[in-house]
């Protein structure tokens, strides 16, 4: 079946349901949210105790949905897009059948996922007993699996704060956490016996895991035993829609390369959420849904779309910055560092001009984005190279990057 | 049709009666075997120690078809590689395995392998294949245009494909089964008491007592333990452990052929090969072990497998990993398969199948009936096999979420669950509702490719589970 309608959000999580929720209000015509799950809410519908402000997250991701319904827009769950029939044309797969849906704007809000224990290229035997957070939470949260389904004693992995919520999980479930395996050796409030700055090299067992051998912060090595082990964190985005609709990724975030007003380099495309580098609280990609809006509105009352801009560059200890490309002032911009670092110092530069330079007030951590002031987005120039941020640190000792050969 | 999990083991079909032929191991090999025999009225038995079939070194492989381009001339491997490509190319268009005849290049990085090149053609050609072709630097470049610098030139394979390893085995083992075999899982053979003329053969098992007029042994890397069940000690297995790299599907646009290394003194090489599931593989490595289980993998082999990727295919690299896994050849230090057929004992040793054991298949399975007739079993008049149809799981053909009508006719392939693998519900219940059913998740991936995708059950997993555990309760 061949339709149109004149916003197309592909995932009903907060980032896309946000999006929804405005359009619709601003009368952007017919507002259609594709989610793939057979229940709209994105991640939160399985972030039991999550802080999600005042709310739970299956209360959060409840509101959302209502929110947007509420709003005017159609929200479609069971549907998955999964590909493209042309520049603004997007395949589905619906048990009612298959559709080609053409928007005037497409809106891509597919949010991220972890990196699976072979992606992190952890060797070993390959048992039963390995999960993720998301599957973690998915069966014990919305599948109501009890502890003799997930194990007895479990190793976590990670030293972002998803581990704290995996480890939670576990414990409500009734299982024990031997131990959370952090590799940074310092970082957020962790449960439990913690080893820091340690890391999990090997899986043992057959069938079912027996153990984790874990290198621990003075290189030696030993068996931790558990039938169960939950790697957390390590965050990529779900571009594989974005990359097949030839959008260009950004090589720091590996999310689609977006302006501040969130529009691709593709024409009609527009990315948000966690798509665009990984996981951030639910209230940014949220904040990030509600703020597409007014490009959105204006692409859907025929202004031009941007050229390419000016990349962002993000350099010295920063892992990424978002948007990747200006095009005019921004709102803002997430950076996100890659040590943990005391009082760094912050210098944006184009073409060997400083456009900003500050000391940050401080510790930076490696788990948490930083929103510096934007002004300066308004003196760049738009013929000029591109815009460096740097972020350099003094005092304290960088912490090494987590143990991982990724080339980006 | 008959498929048993647990309980005592029937004693042959009828009371009293024994089973004509029993085959024992459900690899590849031994599907293959089985459903050979279930051409003829026979009371066949296959007979497995997991839990399913192909749970041995089959489910862990290349999944190359061979042409057996390269194999020793005149060698009995060399006949049934090229034999048996063959009748599984031909097999998989009846039954729909997926098999994409991508063709191969064996690409020369020095000048050593340059020069290496001719003699392989040449060594194609005795072994029948003339279909083989030099390409030059310029010509290799625009065939494969990611090949990492200092690629010299190219021996071309037109034939080689990819292959479905895991529909493979279940093809055989539901066309057998459909067409009157036993099969016996989760049972494992401890002892055999070898029956004198007349008598049959007595299989003690973990679940009981098995008889059996013919036997034969197709236990993969264990062949050598099975044969010293009946006092034979011909060769021993030394497991030679391959480890692989799956990379995700966004990288499958950077490959077009099997890229073959050209073996030299160092070894064979890894290869960098397109899967039929639309990803592309990296590997194997070759180590030789003595732990018959070491199916593990080892951060010198990932970080081998990684340097020696980037230099044939550097852009590979930047590509996420989907998996890793390794598999175990049955390496016994000969240039060729262990078959041996001892008629007095009405035996069948199908053994040392190492590195072409898919490709070579239904050959092995033609040949062991032959000797089997040879060793005196009546096999009487041949009757059709049960038609079978299997499941796709190759990216390269229509895949049920893609299939409008099918969709219409039944909504649940309209239900995408496993979404990387776009693996709908109507396909889980399928294979939960198949002929040989799959035991574990792992099964159902094999069948599916659920939860086999980049996520690896990060979106479906908890989903997947519960189709599991509601359609196997
Ligand atoms: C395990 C975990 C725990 C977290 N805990 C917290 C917390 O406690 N507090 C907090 O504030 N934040 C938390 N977060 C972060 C928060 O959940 C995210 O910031 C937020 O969900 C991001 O929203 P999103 O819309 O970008 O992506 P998601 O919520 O991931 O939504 C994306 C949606 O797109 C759908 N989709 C993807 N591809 C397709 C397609 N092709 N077709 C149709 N639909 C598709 C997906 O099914 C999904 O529903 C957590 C995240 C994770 C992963
Ligand atoms: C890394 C690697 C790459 C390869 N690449 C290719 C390729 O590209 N192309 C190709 O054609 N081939 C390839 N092969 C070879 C191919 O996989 C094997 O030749 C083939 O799988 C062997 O099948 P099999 O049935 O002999 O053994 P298996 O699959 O190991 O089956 C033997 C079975 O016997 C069972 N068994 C053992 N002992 C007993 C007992 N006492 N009682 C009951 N059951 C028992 C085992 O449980 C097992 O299931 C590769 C192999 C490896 C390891």
């Amino acid at each position: 079946m061949e339709r149109a309608v004149d916003v197309l959000i592909v995932g009903a999580g907060p980032a896309g349901l946000a999006a929804a929720a405005r359009l619709a209000a601003a009368g952007a015509g017919r507002v259609e949210v594709l989610e793939r799950e057979r229940t709209a809410g994105g991640v939160p519908r399985h972030c039991a105790r999550g802080g999600f402000g005042a709310f739970t997250g299956p209360g959060y991701a409840r509101r959302a949905v209502r929110a947007a319904v509420r709003a005017g827009a159609v929200v479609r769950t069971g549907a998955g897009a999964t590909g493209w029939a042309g520049p603004l044309t997007l395949e589905v797969t619906a048990p009612t059948g298959l559709e080609r849906i053409t928007a005037r704007a497409v809106v891509l809000a597919t949010g991220a996922r972890e990196r699976p224990r072979g992606a992190r290229l952890v060797p070993g035997s390959r048992p039963a007993g390995v999960f993720g957070t998301g599957e973690l939470q998915q069966s014990v949260e919305l599948f109501g699996l009890r502890r003799e389904r997930i194990g007895r004693r479990a190793v976590v992995v990670g030293s972002e704060p998803v581990a704290r919520h995996a480890a939670r999980t576990l414990r409500r479930a009734g299982v024990t956490v031997a131990a959370v395996v952090a590799d940074r050796p310092r970082g957020p409030r962790l449960p439990g016996p913690v080893l820091r700055g340690a890391t999990v090299v090997e899986l043992v067992g057959r069938g079912r895991l027996s153990g984790v051998v874990v290198r621990g912060a003075d290189g030696r090595t030993g068996l931790l035993r558990c039938d169960t082990v939950v790697f957390t964190g390590d965050w990529i985005p779900e571009h594989e829609l974005a990359r097949t609709g030839g959008v260009p990724l950004d090589r720091a975030t590996l999310g689609p390369a977006v302006d501040p007003a969130f529009r691709t380099p593709v024409p009609g495309v527009f990315a948000v959420g966690n798509l665009l580098r990984g996981v951030e609280p639910a209230v940014v990609a949220a904040a990030e849904g509600r703020a597409v809006a007014a490009a959105v509105l204006a692409r859907l009352a025929g202004a031009p779309w941007p050229g390419p801009g000016v990349p962002v560059a993000p350099e010295g200890a920063l892992r990424w910055a978002s948007p990747n490309r200006l095009t005019g002032p921004a709102p803002a911009v997430l950076l996100r560092p890659a040590d943990r670092l005391v009082r760094p110092l912050l210098t944006v530069t184009q073409d060997d001009r400083i456009l900003y330079e500050a000391r940050l007030p401080g510790l930076v951590e490696p788990h948490r984005s930083l929103r510096p002031p934007t002004g300066w987005t308004a003196d760049v120039d738009p013929a000029g190279g591109p815009v460096v941020i740097r972020l350099d640190g003094t005092g304290a000792r960088p912490t090494p990057a987590p143990a991982r050969s990724r080339p980006h | 049709m008959t498929v048993t999990r647990r309980g005592a083991l029937p004693d042959g079909p009828g009371p009293g009666a024994a089973y004509d032929v029993t085959v024992v191991g459900a690899g590849v090999v031994g599907c293959a075997i089985a459903r050979e025999l279930a051409r003829y009225s026979l009371r066949v038995a296959l007979v497995e120690a997991s839990g399913d079939v192909g749970e041995g070194s089959s489910k862990a492989n290349t999944a190359i078809l061979h042409t057996g381009f390269d194999a020793v001339p005149g060698s009995l491997e060399a006949r049934l590689v090229r034999e048996g490509g063959r009748l599984l190319a031909a097999y998989a268009r009846e039954t729909g395995i997926p098999v994409e005849p991508v063709g191969a290049l064996l690409v020369a990085w020095d000048e050593e392998q340059l020069a290496a090149l001719p003699r392989l053609a040449a060594k194609a050609e005795r072994n029948g294949h003339h279909g083989t072709r030099p390409v030059g630097a310029a010509e290799l470049r625009t065939l494969e245009p990611h090949l990492g610098p200092g690629a010299l030139g190219a021996l071309a394979v037109p034939d080689e494909s990819v292959v479905c390893p895991w529909t493979t085995p279940l093809a055989y083992a539901t066309q057998a089964v459909r067409s009157g075999v036993d099969l016996h899982l989760d049972c494992p053979v401890e002892k055999v008491r070898p029956g004198g003329p007349g008598t049959p053969h007595r299989l003690i098992t973990r679940r009981g007592v098995l008889r059996t007029r013919y036997l034969v042994n197709a236990c993969g890397l264990y062949a050598d333990a099975f044969d010293a069940l009946v006092g034979r000690y011909d060769f021993t297995v030394t497991p030679r452990r391959g480890q692989l790299l799956v990379f995700d599907k966004l990288a499958r646009g950077l490959v077009r052929h099997i890229l073959l290394p050209v073996p030299g003194v160092l070894g064979k090489g890894v290869l960098v090969a397109p899967t039929v599931y639309g990803n592309v593989l990296l590997g194997p490595t070759a180590e030789d072990l003595d732990d018959k289980t070491a199916t593990g993998s080892t951060a010198e082999g990932l970080a081998a497998l990684r340097a020696q990727g980037g230099r044939i295919l550097p852009a590979l690299l930047d590509e996420e990993v989907t998996a890793v896994y390794a598999g175990l050849r049955a390496a016994t230090g000969a240039e060729d398969y262990r078959i041996a057929a001892h008629p007095g004992l009405r035996y069948v040793t199908v053994g040392g199948i190492r590195s072409t054991g898919l490709t070579a298949s239904l050959a092995l399975g033609r040949h062991t009936v032959g000797l089997l007739a040879d060793a005196g079993l009546e096999l009487g008049p041949e009757r059709p096999l049960a038609p079978v149809t299997m499941p796709n799981l190759g990216e390269a053909f229509p895949r049920p979420y893609r299939d409008a009508a099918r969709i219409a006719r039944d909504p649940a392939y309209g239900e995408i669950v496993c979404h990387c693998e776009r693996v709908t519900r109507g396909e889980i219940r399928d294979a939960l509702a198949s002929t040989v059913p799959p035991a574990s998740l792992d099964g159902l991936r094999r069948r599916t490719r659920a939860r086999g995708g980049r996520c690896q059950g990060f979106s479906c997993g908890a989903a997947v589970r519960v189709l599991f555990e509601e359609g196997t309760r």
